[in-house]
């Protein structure tokens, strides 16, 4: 019994390499936006790399890009399972198309970021970039000196709504006179309106930006009016070489190598990652010249204390916009709750649509 | 010099011929383009124009993409022939599909299968209320129609925004942008096993014909005609050329609507910020390349969306950037476009005068 | 509390958000004078945008930078003008094909400059008068294009009051066939007006990844074409209600984010439509006075050389 059950799974493990050898790992990638936007997608790309660079002959890559996150994606997810063995579809608007093909390929993986739902063959994961926002929110209450902070934001999703939370609590932590002004521009993308955003932000004295779209436009602006602002998904040097503080970076390929690696052994899940510092899917840019070795210190602390669980970003006493309780005095806030935040916190100004 | 004069007696080969010397012309053409990427011109070719065809669910696939634009390219090339510039079917597209999202999300546990028509009466309802703004504007305070229809399309992306994040959005969803995924009932019957294609295509090829005999045969059509070509006459004759102007733009609305139904109930089966890659503005291509005859809209509808097909094949299969699909798309409607002349001309040379 | 301090620099971001916008719809009006309709400004505009970018990173002067991105959107006018005005195809959907075209034909082109940043351009500082409160910012506090794209309003409304080339190509646009009659070559100044709204397209573009967002992404145009071809529309074809047109809409475009800014609580999807909801009520209450909305008659109907 135990002799033909071993025998079983020899015979399986040498078929599953010699399967490996004749026959790459297939992993498709749906892209919602063109490589070439030096930010999310960009960074996805990046993580795809990533893989081959690991894996080399053992897996072979294909991506789709500019996929509208409308009536084309189910299909574009369809054409990829046909042919793949693995599925990335990194954002969220293809949640519910992936649900849907992954019903009808049972034996191909999928990933989905950023989404909730779960199948057998759907794993889902995250970066808790609230975790960076905490971090770069302590190095802005910091350096403003008018004590006001831009914020440049893309659509009042809770992921967004998230971030300036955390910020704007981070920041008045270590400044308690600081005010956060936020624009929502209504669009990911747009480099001259995110441009026009950061400047009505400075024109209103801000003198730290923030954002939480795409482009580097916010940067260039800020390198140019003298003031200081922070990288968005990318490292964003080259538009502030002066301007960038720090920046939070989207580090997709620890994730992809990691979960390639399971698909190619056979371990793989459909598990549920929402990773921050500690798995490395969030990280920091290098400090800019202007921050003080103090508080870069500072910051790096606290970076390491939310990576082993010693803090969190989210811990009460907290309230609410309109002065309500939230959490109690010491309380942590629950992961579900952050998945679906669309509230301000106390002392935010502006409303969100409900 | 060149010059092109009219054929005194129209050659109706030269119709079917026309086309497919642009073909020719896009292969070649094309064929270069993909040999300067370093791609096998043919291998390339096939995977832009055969693969798409090549099973069911592709078929599927194509008929599902095309029928928007057919359905849209109808009601534009009505409008388009009174000279009437609806640039906003886009803007109409979303807002049918808002309604008859509504609708769907108003009746979510009915199981009827009267949901569907109401769904669609709905999404028509929604397409020709936008349409009427502009319509409303130009026939009472001579607004130009192009710039109100255009920027009431921007309005309407915004306003859908608005409600996926508030209102219309699912009370399980955490939040997220979207409505709640629509009930079985509210879900266009499909056509296949495979593919998502349903009954909207068949309504498309009905309401082609309909249209075409409304134009050619219909006194509606025939003033929609004149006062495209004759405004001048049109007034003489006595037709109303407000009447006119709310025609277009409620038949080309309605249509409109009614493909933004088919994308929420048909394409993706709940409501989200993004419910049409942007059909409004590739029907008025398809208008005109179909040469604003709603037969014609047909083929251009399908040869439109097959190119779009072919652009994700051919970085599935190919690894080509997805910008090489726009180009490849230009070239093959400027080819089109251009080769139309030799059957309306005819070509001669002659010594200058 | 507001602090008024912001209304200045917020008139100078007004004006630089709105030159692109001038620049396009002037070209576009020229165009369409003549009696073109040219719907690929979009693809006419990006292409001048990854050109000049592309100029400005290579090392080139930022005038040479213009001068080539210039060159870019009137070759691509060029593609428009032989086809339609040569071989007669639709004016409209070779228009959109040439939007197409352009966007995906940039794309590929402008795919190898991912993350690369140019400086600041330089502002023209006009000394001691640059200094002056208020005025000084807002009159003499910007860069060489905007003055450029000031003087091209007041010359093209010279050009089409005053001068015979521009009645010549006024009665080119107004009635093709009798322009014909008397004699001029209505397909050659067609076609000199299409490659002039290429080359304006191309400058508008060029602004935008030169001057006011120093980079270039594929699609950063994001519909400004499509409104500045509006804005013709809004402008019934005058060049001097062309730049009310752009500076209202840029102006509503950047005083909705300030509003955001003071934290009033309207749902910014709200705020975002304000543009587009004031310009047509404006034109609405224009045109509703005029009698005349000024279109030129042969708008978009094909020349065709008969003998």
């Amino acid at each position: 019994m135990q002799v033909t059950k071993w025998m079983a799974a020899g015979v399986a493990a040498l078929m599953s390499v010699s399967a490996l050898a004749a026959d790459p790992l297939k992993i498709g990638f749906v892209y919602v936006g063109p490589v070439s936007d030096g930010g999310w997608t960009y960074e996805h790309n990046v993580g795809r790399l990533a893989v081959e660079e690991a894996y080399g002959d053992k897996v072979e890559t294909t991506f789709v890009e500019s996929v509208s996150e409308g009536p084309d994606s189910e299909r574009v997810i369809t054409q990829l399972a046909q042919s793949h063995d693995m599925v990335f579809t990194t954002s969220f608007g293809f949640m519910n198309p992936t649900v849907k093909v992954a019903k009808r390929f049972p034996n191909v993986k999928f990933e989905h970021a950023t989404g909730f739902k779960r199948a057998d063959n759907v794993a889902t994961y995250g970066s808790r970039f609230y975790e960076g926002r905490a971090v770069i929110g302590t190095v802005a209450g910091e350096m403003t000196k008018t004590n006001i902070i831009g914020y440049i934001a893309s659509f009042p999703i809770p992921e967004v709504v998230r971030g300036i939370n955390a910020a704007y609590l981070a920041a008045k932590q270590v400044n308690p006179d600081v005010k956060m002004k936020i624009v929502w521009v209504n669009t990911w993308f747009d480099p001259g309106k995110e441009g026009d955003a950061a400047k009505a932000l400075i024109d209103q004295g801000a003198d730290v930006l923030m954002q939480h779209t795409d482009s580097g436009a916010p940067m260039q602006i800020a390198e140019q009016q003298g003031i200081y602002a922070f990288g968005q998904a990318s490292d964003m040097k080259t538009f502030g070489p002066n301007a960038q503080l720090t920046g939070i970076i989207d580090d997709w390929a620890p994730y992809y190598v990691q979960q390639v690696g399971k698909a190619l052994d056979g371990t793989w899940s459909n598990t549920d990652t929402w990773g921050g510092f500690n798995t490395g899917m969030v990280a920091l840019a290098p400090f800019g010249d202007a921050v003080p070795a103090e508080l870069q210190a500072r910051a790096l602390e606290i970076r390491d204390n939310i990576a082993n669980g010693n803090l969190h970003p989210f811990t009460g006493p907290i309230n609410k916009q309109d002065g309500s309780p939230w959490l109690a005095d010491g309380e942590v806030a629950d992961d579900g709750t952050l998945l679906g935040m669309n509230f301000y916190v106390e002392g935010i100004d502006g409303s969100l649509p409900q | 010099m060149i010059v092109l004069e009219p054929w005194e007696t129209r050659r109706a080969w030269l119709d079917w011929a026309s086309p497919l010397i642009a073909i020719a012309l896009t292969l070649v053409g094309g064929g270069l383009m993909f040999w300067v990427l370093g791609q096998s011109p043919l291998e390339a070719l096939r995977i832009f124009f055969i693969q798409p065809l090549t099973s069911v669910y592709g078929v599927s696939e194509l008929l599902l993409k095309a029928t928007p634009l057919i359905l849209i390219g109808i009601g534009l090339s009505l409008g388009f022939r009174a000279g009437v510039w609806n640039i906003g079917a886009e803007g109409q597209l979303v807002m049918g599909g808002v309604t008859a999202g509504a609708v769907a999300l108003a009746l979510y546990e009915v199981e009827s299968i009267w949901v569907i028509p109401a769904m669609m009466l709905a999404g028509i309802a929604g397409g020709m209320l936008w349409g009427a703004i502009p319509a409303l504007l130009k026939t009472r305070f001579n607004t130009n129609e192009i710039l109100s229809s255009l920027m009431l399309t921007y309005v309407a992306g915004l306003f859908l925004s608005l409600m996926v994040h508030g209102p219309l959005k699912d009370p399980d969803g955490y939040n997220f942008p979207e409505s709640r995924l629509f009930h079985d009932a509210a879900l266009m019957p499909t056509l296949f096993e495979q593919g998502r294609a349903h009954i909207g295509f068949v309504m498309a090829l009905i309401i082609a014909p309909v249209a075409a005999f409304l134009l050619s045969r219909h006194v509606l059509g025939f003033q929609l005609r004149v006062q495209g070509v004759a405004p001048n006459a049109a007034r003489f004759a006595g037709f109303s050329s407000k009447r006119l102007v709310w025609l277009s733009f409620l038949l080309g609305g309605a249509l409109a609507g009614l493909a933004g139904m088919m994308e929420v109930s048909g394409s993706v089966g709940q409501l989200v910020p993004i419910i049409s890659p942007g059909y409004g503005f590739t029907a008025i291509i398809v208008a005109f390349l179909g040469r604003l005859n709603p037969l014609g809209v047909v083929p251009a509808g399908l040869l439109m969306a097959l190119s779009y097909m072919g652009g994700e094949a051919a970085q599935i299969e190919l690894g080509l950037p997805n910008a090489v699909t726009g180009v490849f798309q230009g070239m093959l409607l400027f080819f089109l476009l251009s080769t139309a002349v030799i059957s309306d001309y005819r070509i001669r040379w002659r010594a200058r005068v | 509390m507001m602090d008024l301090g912001f209304l200045i620099p917020a008139l100078q971001s007004i004006i630089i958000a709105s030159t692109p916008l001038v620049f396009t719809a002037l070209g576009e009006v020229v165009t369409e004078r003549a009696g073109v309709l040219n719907l690929g400004v979009e693809g006419m505009m990006i292409m001048g945008a990854v050109v000049g970018f592309a100029c400005v990173i290579a090392g080139f002067s930022p005038f040479t930078a213009f001068v080539f991105a210039a060159l870019a959107g009137l070759g691509m006018a060029l593609l428009f003008g032989i086809m339609t005005l040569l071989l007669y195809a639709n004016a409209v959907a070779t228009g959109l094909a040439l939007t197409l075209f352009g966007l995906g034909l940039s794309a590929l082109v402008g795919s190898q400059f991912v993350g690369l940043s140019a400086g600041a351009f330089p502002k023209v500082s006009i000394p001691v008068l640059s200094d002056l409160p208020v005025v000084g910012p807002l009159l003499f506090g910007h860069d060489a294009l905007v003055y450029v794209s000031l003087a091209l309003v007041v010359a093209l409304i010279w050009f089409f009051k005053h001068t015979r080339a521009g009645l010549i190509v006024r009665a080119v646009g107004d009635d093709h066939d009798a322009a014909h009659a008397i004699g001029y070559n209505v397909i050659a100044i067609r076609m000199g007006a299409v490659l002039f709204g290429g080359a304006m397209a191309g400058l508008g573009g060029a602004y935008l990844s030169v001057v006011q967002t120093p980079l270039f992404i594929e699609n950063m145009t994001a519909g400004r074409g499509w409104i500045a071809l509006a804005l013709v529309v809004f402008a019934s074809w005058r060049p001097g209600r062309v730049l009310l047109g752009a500076y209202l809409f840029g102006g509503i475009s950047i005083i909705q984010l300030h509003v955001q800014g003071f934290g009033i609580a309207i749902p910014s999807q709200i705020l975002s439509m304000l543009p587009y909801l004031a310009t047509i009520v404006v034109l609405t209450v224009i045109s509703a006075r005029a009698a005349q909305q000024g279109a030129p008659r042969s708008l978009g109907k094909t020349f065709k050389v008969t003998r």
